[in-house]
């Protein structure tokens, strides 16, 4: 049986795994300093653990996940590179992570020079004019993006723009982030993986405050058509934005600012490689091309003719969008990979693309290609191409697991029923990559030979597939509801 | 090469064969020539480890010591809080996509969940937000989507860092945001009462609030029942080891900033927010959500469940935009509540309150601060002063302190953790009257 107690389950009445500096303060009741009538009743029922108790409780539960550092993570659209060890170290250190976010200017200046050198680094990387750190994860940063627009549209007078276009293959956040702000989403068809250019033409008008695409999109492909596109909806008065989930591929290769993208965000926790730490904390700075500059979320970092800095709200602003001046931690984490890989980051995109091909290229014969050329970081198969025995993506994607790696994204994007969307990175070597490629044949010849044993994958994972229609039918979502349930 | 790139030249060629193309180049062909660089980017130049090393050593802020809270606690923070979360399975680890793969990450967010539900007392708990302004304001937002009302009334002083962040949010969507002042620390009952009468989606009420003060109207949260408007409260979750819960004031959504369970102050970020809430708004509720199950072998797991709510299921349809949060603070603010504990977080509490009115005691006794408002405090309390705070506060800094947060030239908000004693007490104020001396 795999280890699944509870932390709750661990727990003994008095026993402690706290302690607490003796102040010598005259000890006075508490009843004399604050009226009783504002106290619960009963505590809040948290364990009552050893700290043996919990460090290996903790650490039974981490050997249940796996990370990048357990095996290969080719999870298309989520860039799972190394996350250096440097990295984590300079964002330990104390003048960063024991600083509070309102010190006086004077003791933080190093702090805003760094954010500053990052931004300047970012735009030079992306070509663009401006960027804000202050956005909290890629979703935020579109979030961000799109109230720059909005903003925008507005300082012109312009209140008839209410809709903004997004391709059929983009991903989910885009068209949740314009719900968000009250836009209006047009969804448009893709042909041949790619933005139909016919279908875009259709939905342009003068109320269109913009389109978000990510280049290279969903499908591995660069939008070769993505001048014209700009001139398009630039034509119209509309702005481009750019979904930077996909930038990975295009250090080196080209800048979304070059091809005529008015706003965007990047994943910093992507490209940048900072460790993803099961869903956040992440970082989604967002850069605008320099007619945009005004709007960018405040605080805004100004330097000053004395090369000294400060925090400045211009009336501009699309607003502030976040606590203080986003996670700071992870900028340092990115600065430092930035300084210590510098130059060959043009390395980066051409190695990634080299990387994805080779896979591609590779497995083609057994997977369906959803488009039959090469691919820039990734690209998408539509599942096995003989599926005569029945195994879908969902199986293939669980007996790889029981190879010991991260199966790729699953079921996205929704353009293809079985879509298995494959990123490896520029950091894997060849033999990872052969490695790989032998398991993901292994599968399709299993699937041939003994289907069964792919359909009931996987048996090697600390649990087996799980019943999902269940935990949705009866949530169950905390231990007491859970204690409930068993009635333990 | 370099030490994060393993294709060797021989590597590569092999593989460009193996695809039949010469160069990589080859394969950017839909790339248009006008925009592929031409030259390296123009970026500061390479560091190697140890000069990256030194390099940020000699960027590193004055770290000063604290009495200064304001949103943002520094408490007792267990060892072991880095030792398990850096761990490279929590670390490296992506969103819990694979659950097979993943029930470390799903553990601790069910147990997470379970810990913000047993502190606030609500039904439901999501698995983090990103900071607690941007909880607050997706909290406003599920407010406004389940009455389809665009008003909102906040009723508390809130800390101003998340007023801004709330403001923008109902600016971009067109949410008549209404801000009541406050008098003597407190939104004024009666104008509340008098904006009551035109619909509105919710009140929030903050407690503490902005000043350290620990406030809440019940008048306000049974007469916003009445017009079945929504009662949202902005909590710091560590003041909750004592206060009364927010599910037990009749609370519909409470969420708040929760870097007070043993997150470092860390410049900003990364924070945590927490958003709980009852069982009849579930389906309204932003965020991921773990919930437990059992596997094909019969064995307890967990998994992300009522996803049919979210942006990569629902797009445009989703209740936020919100994916990635804030995880691994998750996992840290669990192991910090486990440490703590059910007596621990009490003590650590009492022990802070009793620092702070200590302090408020002696700054009171030496003539020069007065109490701001009536009411009650725990861990933070806003003095009147006679000195400049400004100069005061930097006076402080050059001796190595950072004073409670200035208001304004005569207002400060003073917050004492749990781990200071007697004498650092003593030692600060003593510093503060020989500096008061000075510039006056």
């Amino acid at each position: 049986m795999t280890y699944a107690k509870l932390i709750f389950e661990l727990s003994q009445p008095q026993r402690v795994g706290y302690e607490l500096p003796q102040t010598m303060i005259p000890d006075v009741a508490l009843d004399t300093l604050l009226d009783v009538s504002l106290f619960r009743d009963t505590p809040a029922d948290l364990p009552e653990v050893s700290e043996l108790d919990i460090v290996r409780h903790y650490t039974k539960v981490s050997q249940k996940n796996i990370g990048i550092e357990s095996g290969f993570y080719p999870l298309g659209s989520c860039t799972m590179k190394y996350n250096p060890k440097i990295n984590d170290e300079m964002a330990g250190l104390d003048g960063f992570k024991l600083i509070h976010p309102t010190q006086p200017l004077s003791t933080i200046q190093p702090l805003l020079k760094i954010y500053d050198d990052t931004a300047t680094m970012l735009n030079e990387i992306t070509g663009m004019s401006g960027t804000s750190l202050n956005t909290f994860a890629g979703a935020h940063g579109e979030l961000a993006g799109l109230m720059i627009m909005k903003s925008y549209h507005e300082s012109r007078g312009d209140a008839k723009r209410t809709k903004v276009i997004i391709p059929d293959s983009a991903h989910g956040t885009n068209p949740a982030s314009a719900m968000m702000l009250g836009y209006q989403t047009v969804t448009i068809k893709s042909q041949h993986g790619l933005v139909d250019l016919q279908a875009l033409k259709e939905v342009l008008n003068d109320e269109v405050a913009g389109i978000m695409l990510t280049n290279p999109n969903t499908v591995g492909l660069f939008e070769k058509d993505i001048l014209l596109i700009s001139k398009m909806v630039h034509e119209v008065g509309g702005l481009l934005y750019y979904d930077g989930a996909n930038l990975n591929p295009l250090l080196g290769i080209a800048r979304p600012g070059d091809m005529g993208f008015d706003i965007m965000h990047m994943n910093l926790h992507k490209t940048f490689s900072t460790p993803h730490g099961g869903g956040g904390p992440g970082s989604g700075p967002v850069s605008v091309a320099k007619h945009l500059v005004p709007f960018l979320p405040s605080p805004v970092i100004k330097k000053l003719a004395d090369n000294t800095y400060m925090l400045d709200e211009p009336s501009t602003s699309c607003g502030q969008v976040g606590g203080f001046y986003g996670n700071f931690l992870v900028v340092i984490r990115a600065y430092t990979y930035i300084r210590t890989v510098a130059h060959d980051l043009m390395q980066v995109g051409p190695n990634a693309v080299l990387n994805a091909n080779y896979i591609q290229e590779s497995l083609k014969d057994l997977y369906k290609l959803v488009v039959d050329k090469p691919c820039m970081h990734e690209f998408v198969f539509n599942g096995l191409i003989d599926q005569s025995t029945g195994v879908k993506t969902l199986d293939i994607a669980k007996r790889s697991l029981d190879f010991g790696i991260h199966a790729p994204t699953i079921y996205f994007p929704l353009l293809f029923d079985q879509s298995i969307m494959i990123e490896p990175t520029e950091v894997e070597s060849k033999e990872t990559l052969d490695d790989f490629i032998k398991i993901f044949r292994t599968i399709a010849h299993e699937a041939k030979t003994t289907p069964e044993v792919v359909k009931n994958a996987p048996v090697f994972t600390p649990v087996g597939r799980l019943d999902e229609v269940g935990a949705a039918r009866n949530p169950i979502l905390h231990f007491k509801a859970l204690k409930k349930h068993l009635s333990l | 090469m370099f030490k994060y790139l393993p294709l060797t030249e021989q590597n590569k060629a092999d593989m460009l064969k193996i695809i039949n193309v010469k160069s990589v180049d080859d394969l950017l062909y839909d790339v248009p020539k006008s925009i592929r660089l031409q030259k390296p980017y123009d970026i500061l130049p390479r560091l190697s480890e140890s000069q990256i090393r030194k390099h940020l050593k000699s960027l590193q802020a004055t770290v000063l010591t604290s009495y200064r809270g304001y949103g943002v606690y520094e408490h007792e923070r267990p060892s072991i809080i880095d030792a398990i979360s850096s761990r490279q399975e929590f670390l490296t680890s992506y969103t819990p996509y694979q659950p097979e793969v993943a029930q470390g990450t799903l553990q601790y967010i069910f147990e997470w969940q379970s810990m913000m539900v047993n502190l606030t007392e609500m039904d439901v708990s999501n698995a983090s937000m990103y900071d607690g302004a941007t909880a607050l304001s997706e909290a406003m937002m599920m407010a406004v989507f389940t009455t389809n009302i665009k008003r909102i009334l906040v009723a508390s002083p809130l800390l101003p860092h998340v007023e801004k962040v709330l403001k923008t949010y109902a600016r971009h969507r067109d949410v008549l945001l209404e801000i009541v002042p406050h008098h003597d620390g407190k939104a004024d009952e009666a104008t509340v009462l008098k904006l009551m009468e035109t619909p509105f989606a919710a009140i929030i009420i903050a407690y503490p609030n902005r000043f350290g003060l620990i406030e809440y109207s019940e008048k306000l949260i049974e007469k916003a029942k009445e017009k079945q408007s929504l009662v949202i409260s902005y909590n710091d979750p560590f003041a909750l080891a004592r206060l009364k819960s927010p599910r037990s004031l009749g609370v519909d959504i409470a969420c708040g900033e929760a870097q007070s369970l043993g997150l470092n102050p860390s410049f900003g970020g990364p924070f945590i927010g927490y958003l709980t809430t009852t069982q009849t708004l579930l389906r309204k509720m932003p965020g991921r959500i773990c919930g437990y199950t059992t596997d094909s072998r019969g064995q307890r797991s967990f998994v992300l469940t009522l996803q049919t709510r979210e942006q990569h299921i629902r797009r445009e349809k989703a209740n936020s935009n919100i994916c990635s949060n804030q995880s691994l603070l998750a996992l840290q603010a669990t192991i910090y509540l486990a440490t703590l504990g059910k007596q621990g977080l009490v003590a650590a509490f009492d022990q802070a309150t009793k620092g702070t009115h200590y302090l408020k005691n002696l700054l009171v006794e030496s003539g020069l601060f007065s109490l701001a408002y009536h009411g009650q405090f725990a861990y933070e309390i806003t003095l009147k002063t006679t000195l400049d705070a400004y100069k005061l506060e930097s006076a402080m800094v050059k001796k190595g302190y950072l004073i409670g947060q200035v208001l304004d030239k005569h207002t400060i908000v003073f917050y004492v953790s749990e781990s200071r004693t007697k004498d650092d007490i003593n030692a600060f104020v003593s510093v503060m009257m020989e500096v008061a001396h000075d510039i006056r």
